[in-house]
């Protein structure tokens, strides 16, 4: 029999939900009873909405992972396992076993995430043993030009929300005459609802430092920097150990692997400003000033950190790297599409069952994606749109989701791909309302530079809060076109030309919400406060008259026996009648 | 409030002299003061030979330096998609409730907590969430409120 390990999973979310005190349970387990089991800690093993999570392996019963464990069940279920007992509650997966969430895995394919939630992230070994630094040891034995020409063939785009070819803006770094180069990383993930690098960062640092150092030898560069947000402690952390432990095996610093290539990587954290995720203004804020974008061109290819060339990816991008330069541009571009290869991370959340983060070939019909990886919705409620591509994004209805995620099929829809947070919304989900909250969101990330980014958002802004209380008028709507083509015209950086795709995909799939709350004065969803009204439901109101008596204005009006009325054009909303009625027949919605 | 701004001088030569050093100075400065005052930044300007509008520019500029005295333990609502279709309006309001916070403030008058909103703690599927200090809390709703913040007042006593 192997040796029995218990792998815990310690990322953000998971110590969130409980696994420190679960960990520190076992561990005391383990010691006082002197168990024959090697506990370890992992990172993000996916699956967040049953958190925490134990894996257990070894055992005849093979990988067997609990969910939703705690102090007082965890010793009890080990104990069980370690006697080849089936774990009397709380399987999640099994290897040999029926368990409820064995199916969410079919369909993904992990190449990102190829070690997250299996490796320690902080140990060199287990990387290394996954066949870490091999990609690495392959690239120096290559021209840099051949490695640029196999990220080009491998059809990689970035995954930071643009898509732009990862080979080609390479090639362009590569090809400026500069003495001094610098390639970054940028871990500004800043989208709500977005927690993809975060899982990335936190679960295996050594992937993404592994993707730069060869990025950095193929283009030149013997600077790095990872600019990661300062609410990511943890990913802080780990890469802070990553690094120290890569430059004493000789992959970071003078010299790497006994060639003359030399690179040296830094953490830069960031302040807090969402705008910093796009690459001129995340340069500024390396360079320690206001992350304010800057005028293109010249590229950071030509003209990055401090005027030299720098070549920026984003987290997820960099993490692809060494997959492929281990495994070639063709075994790449048998995942995903022709236009859109290779594998995309995403983060589900909102009213979905299974959220948590998942990794799909993309060309994955949506349906799939919410109906099969993600377990389908969480309520009763229908569902009603997906959010993707964050503020930059925007909502997809019911009726388009047989549409296949790729970068161009996504963006005929006017949302994008983004960088992959995916917010699930079911029937109880107000669309102005969402639109507000995004506007609202760009609004105060703006960093004032464009004229139209700065006082047009908040002119949208205003127009959509007016809108959810009740005092919008018609002709809004055109005002909201107009604003939102000339805000994307008139502004300078990505933050601006995206800002109002919230409200531009809305009023193309919700405009009956829109009017909803213009002419009739109502949240079709029941979330729109101001617009809330107290009704009486016909089938619960038996007449009892209650209500039509404690009435201060006499709006209430019924016979005996029968279903009352209110006249809403004279109720005070004191609510009263909601108090007095004992069928609860009275609510606001 | 009087700080002794002398306790940055121990810092200062590890950012003299390289570039890029600003942000970092500015986070380490606020770890050691707990806020960014308009005399620490004249301070630093002073010391460090940087015109004193560009440190204040970039103090502004970025949502985590605090440009005023903090409460013992921060509280941060996370304001994320997530959270936001899960009513992380309705946790705020409890938590003003219960701090008695007039609209506007963001600090208790006994200096305990400040209550700060952030734009995503990346914990979405816990949603919704509120940080206190470096503890998350998740799942929430307005009625288990009290209780959590009922924990850090009496952890003092």
């Amino acid at each position: 029999m192997d040796k029995i390990r218990v792998k815990v999973g310690m990322a953000s979310c998971g110590v969130a939900a409980g696994a420190r005190d679960v960990y520190l349970k076992l561990e005391d387990h383990i010691r006082q009873h002197s168990l024959p089991v090697e506990l370890s800690k992992t990172a993000c093993l996916g699956m967040c909405f049953i958190e925490p999570l134990v894996e257990l392996t070894g055992s005849d019963l093979g990988k067997v992972t609990l969910g939703q464990v705690d102090q007082e069940n965890i010793c009890g279920l080990l104990d069980e396992y370690l006697a080849n007992k089936v774990p009397s509650s709380n399987i999640v997966q099994a290897e040999k076993l029926d368990a409820p969430y064995n199916g969410l895995l079919a369909k993904q394919k992990r190449i990102v995430l190829q070690n997250c939630g299996v490796i320690d992230p902080l140990s060199i070994d287990d990387y290394e043993a996954r066949g870490g630094y091999q990609a690495l040891k392959k690239a120096l034995t290559l021209p840099p030009g051949e490695i640029i020409a196999e990220v080009k063939d491998s059809g990689l785009r970035g995954r930071g929300g643009a898509g732009f070819s990862t080979g080609l803006k390479w090639s362009f770094a590569a090809a400026a005459k500069s003495p001094k180069k610098y390639v970054v990383c940028d871990a500004d993930e800043g989208d709500p609802g977005a927690f993809m690098d975060r899982s990335v960062l936190e679960g295996d640092p050594h992937k993404i430092l592994e993707g730069m150092i060869i990025g950095a030898y193929a283009m030149g560069a013997d600077e790095g920097y990872i600019y990661c947000r300062a609410e990511y402690p943890l990913a802080i952390a780990h890469l802070t150990v990553a690094i120290a432990a890569a430059q004493e095996r000789h992959y970071l610093g003078k010299n790497i692997l006994g060639t003359d290539f030399s690179f040296d990587l830094a953490i830069k954290e960031g302040a807090g400003a969402f705008v910093c995720g796009e690459e001129t203004a995340l340069m500024q804020s390396i360079e320690g000033k206001r992350g304010m974008p800057t005028i293109r061109p010249p590229f950071p290819a030509e003209s990055g950190l401090w005027g030299k060339p720098t070549n920026i990816n984003n987290v997820e991008t960099w993490a692809n790297i060494a997959w492929i330069i281990l495994n070639g541009a063709k075994a790449f571009r048998q995942m995903g599409t022709e236009k859109s290869p290779g594998t995309k991370v995403f983060a589900l959340a909102g009213k979905i069952a299974g959220s948590g983060l998942i990794e799909v070939p993309m060309g994955i019909p949506l349906r799939d994606i919410i109906y099969k990886v993600g377990g389908g919705m969480k309520t009763e409620k229908p569902f009603k749109a997906v959010q993707m591509g964050g503020p930059s994004g925007g909502c997809i209805p019911a009726e388009l989701l047989d549409t296949v995620v790729d970068y161009d099929s996504i963006n005929a829809t006017g949302a994008i791909v983004g960088s992959g947070g995916m917010v699930v919304m079911d029937e109880g989900t107000c669309m102005v309302d969402v639109a507000r909250y995004f506007l609202n969101f760009t609004q105060s990330e703006s960093c004032g530079k464009c004229t139209f980014c700065r006082i047009g958002t908040l002119r949208m802004l205003e127009i959509l809060t007016r809108i959810t209380e009740g005092k919008g008028e018609l002709e809004d709507i055109t005002r909201l076109e107009e604003l939102a083509n000339n805000i994307i015209k008139g502004s300078l950086c990505g933050l601006g030309q995206t800002a109002p795709n919230p409200v531009l995909t809305t009023l193309r799939y919700f405009k009956h919400e829109y009017l909803a709350h213009i002419e009739d004065k109502r949240c079709p969803a029941g979330v729109c406060t101001a617009l809330l009204r107290y009704e009486i439901n016909p089938a619960k109101c038996v007449g009892c008259t209650a209500c039509a008596r404690i009435c201060p204005v006499h709006c209430i009006s019924g016979s005996a026996r029968q279903p009352h009325v209110i006249d809403q054009s004279r109720c005070i909303e004191c609510g009263a009648c909601s108090a007095a009625c004992r069928f609860d027949a009275i609510r606001k919605g | 409030m009087e700080q002794d701004l002398s306790k940055l001088d121990a810092i200062l030569p590890s950012y003299q002299g390289k570039h890029g050093v600003l942000i970092p100075l500015l986070q380490h400065t606020q770890s050691i003061l707990g806020y960014i005052s308009r005399d620490a930044m004249r301070y630093l300007a002073e010391k460090m030979g940087i015109p004193a509008a560009e440190i204040f520019g970039v103090a502004t500029f970025y949502s985590m330096f605090r440009l005023r005295p903090q409460g013992k333990h921060i509280i941060r609502v996370c304001k994320g998609t997530a959270c936001h279709v899960s009513d992380a309006d309705g946790i705020k309001e409890a938590l003003i409730k219960n701090l008695n916070l007039e609209p506007g403030e963001e600090t208790t008058r006994d200096m305990h907590f400040t209550l700060l909103e952030v734009a995503c703690l990346g914990c979405c599927s816990l949603a919704p969430v509120i940080m206190i200090d470096d503890q998350t809390f998740g799942k929430l709703t307005p009625e288990a409120i009290p209780a959590i913040l009922d924990k850090f007042r009496t952890e003092e006593l």
